[in-house]
């Protein structure tokens, strides 16, 4: 393969809340499947920045470009960027009132109006994926809160998306659950999924990462590969976030 | 003053047939106003949360206007005004200035439910690349409905009662039969029990039907 190509650019993106700047000049880019994990302390602007890339939160300055479209919340329908960007939250926020199914069957079916026979088997296959068939006629409340974070992943894959972005995917769940979500995002990542991880699980960092983002008060500080970024840090705030966290 | 309750169950088996008609146009009044309430309510509730200051506005100043004047006061203008202009029927005047005033409480309830439910949910739906209006039908509301339920049921027990007040623009509901025998036969008292009676009777009923609808709807807990 050539030179891969550029799912996500961003440049000298700026963003307040009021009187808050949270997002500093943030120059950031993402190739065709890669896995870019975000790390940084709470407040940093992790979330922000990830949430501006599908739009939840919009920019104020800058520039975002996503598969080589700039888009202008403005004018654009910002709906057909999120068909693109799947997004998975640290507390799930699957939908409480639809069973598993109705769950990854909801925006296929509303949004894309693909016949509901189709996308029950595609969701099916979905759910098998992250080896949770057995559930599908579950509703949430029933499901442990690995299972309730597969089944997110399943709902946001259900778009058929070209990226995929996870907001401290695991943070929410008992220590025993995390293998089960990290092993389906290593699933994903090895299927080529181009993805953007806020995480706080460094082995899941030095096993899938391309490349490693250090953020800091809004600013990147320093990325890099995880080998390099985590036991060579160029940066003297890198080094201390590091052995704050190791 | 002394019951006599030989006479009043006389009296309660007598008038049966009467006060089933007068159940059942009290039973009319409140389902048909409570029903057009609903999306009275639902309407200005949107209203209230879309963060549109003329619309927030408009939506507060009908409920202040409900809020602020006597059930009493809004049928007689609904009687008065509706049945000159529109040549509406008692009934028909009755039922709206109803749905007029339970539709203001109504707004408040699902404008509560709504906002009760988490911001995640909206953006979940929106991140999935659902549009404003197809998260808050298909995410939103149902959730939010569900929610709203023990206040509305509540308020569909306030609506039954208040659709007495509909006695004094002529209808014979429950209450206006009762004031009616209560004038023929010179004894207020058996027959404003009688009505009593009949009003516990529908405030059961529908209080079984809101615990049974809430039940199936708690399927997904
Ligand atoms: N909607 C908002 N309104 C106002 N301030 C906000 C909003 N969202 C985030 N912030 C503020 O922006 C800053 C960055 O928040 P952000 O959630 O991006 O940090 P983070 O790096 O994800 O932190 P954490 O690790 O705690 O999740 C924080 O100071 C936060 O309080
Ligand atoms: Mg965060």
């Amino acid at each position: 393969m050539s030179e891969a190509r550029e799912m996500i650019r961003v440049e000298k993106l700026n963003k307040s809340f009021g009187d808050l700047h949270v997002l500093k000049d943030i120059d950031f880019t993402v190739k065709e499947s890669e896995v870019v994990v975000l790390i940084g302390a709470s407040g940093s602007g992790k979330s922000t920045l990830l949430r501006c890339l599908n739009y939840l939160e919009l920019k104020n300055d800058g520039k975002i470009i996503i598969e080589g479209k700039e888009t202008d919340p403005k004018r654009d329908d910002l709906n057909k960027v999120r068909q693109k960007v799947g997004m998975v939250f640290q507390h799930f926020n699957l939908f409480p009132h639809k069973t598993v199914l109705e769950n990854v069957i909801e925006a296929p079916t509303q949004v894309k109006k693909i016949k509901k026979s189709q996308a029950i088997e595609e969701a099916k296959s979905l759910l098998n994926k992250v080896g949770l068939a057995d559930k599908a006629d579950d509703y949430p409340s029933r499901l442990s809160g690995g299972q309730k974070q597969r089944v997110a992943i399943a709902r946001a894959l259900a778009m058929k998306p070209d990226i995929m972005l996870f907001d401290e995917p695991t943070s929410a769940l008992d220590p025993e659950l995390v293998g089960e979500v990290l092993a389906t995002m290593k699933e994903l990542a090895k299927e080529g999924m181009t993805m953007v991880v806020v995480t706080h699980e460094m082995g899941f960092a030095r096993e899938v990462a391309d490349k490693v983002v250090y953020m800091h008060d809004g600013r990147i500080v320093e990325e890099g590969e995880p080998n390099q970024l985590f036991d060579h840090p160029q940066e003297q705030r890198t080094q201390e976030f590091l052995s704050s966290i190791l | 003053m002394y019951l006599n309750i030989i006479k009043f169950g006389e009296a309660l088996i007598e008038s049966r047939s009467l006060f089933a008609e007068a159940a059942w146009l009290t039973l009319k009044l409140t389902a048909i106003s409570i029903f057009i309430a609903i999306f009275i309510g639902l309407f200005f509730a949107l209203l209230k949360i879309s963060n549109i200051k003329v619309l927030e506005w408009i939506a507060n100043f009908y409920i202040f206007i409900v809020r602020g004047t006597p059930l009493i006061v809004q049928i007689f203008v609904f009687y008065y005004g509706l049945t000159e202009i529109a040549m509406i029927s008692g009934f028909w005047s009755a039922t709206l200035g109803l749905a007029f005033h339970n539709g203001a409480y109504i707004a408040e309830i699902f404008r509560g439910s709504i906002q009760s439910i988490g911001k995640g949910q909206n953006e979940a739906g929106r991140s999935l690349g659902m549009n404003r209006s197809q998260t808050m039908k298909r995410i939103i509301l149902p959730q939010a409905f569900r929610r709203a339920l023990p206040p509305l049921g509540n308020q569909f027990i306030i609506g039954l009662k208040d659709s007495s007040l509909a006695a004094f623009i002529g209808l014979t509901e429950i209450f206006g039969a009762a004031t009616t025998m209560g004038a023929n036969t010179f004894d207020y008292m058996t027959w404003l029990l009688v009505s009593a009676v009949y009003y516990l009777i529908l405030v059961f009923l529908l209080t079984l039907l809101v615990s049974f609808v809430e039940k199936k709807m708690a399927a997904s807990d």
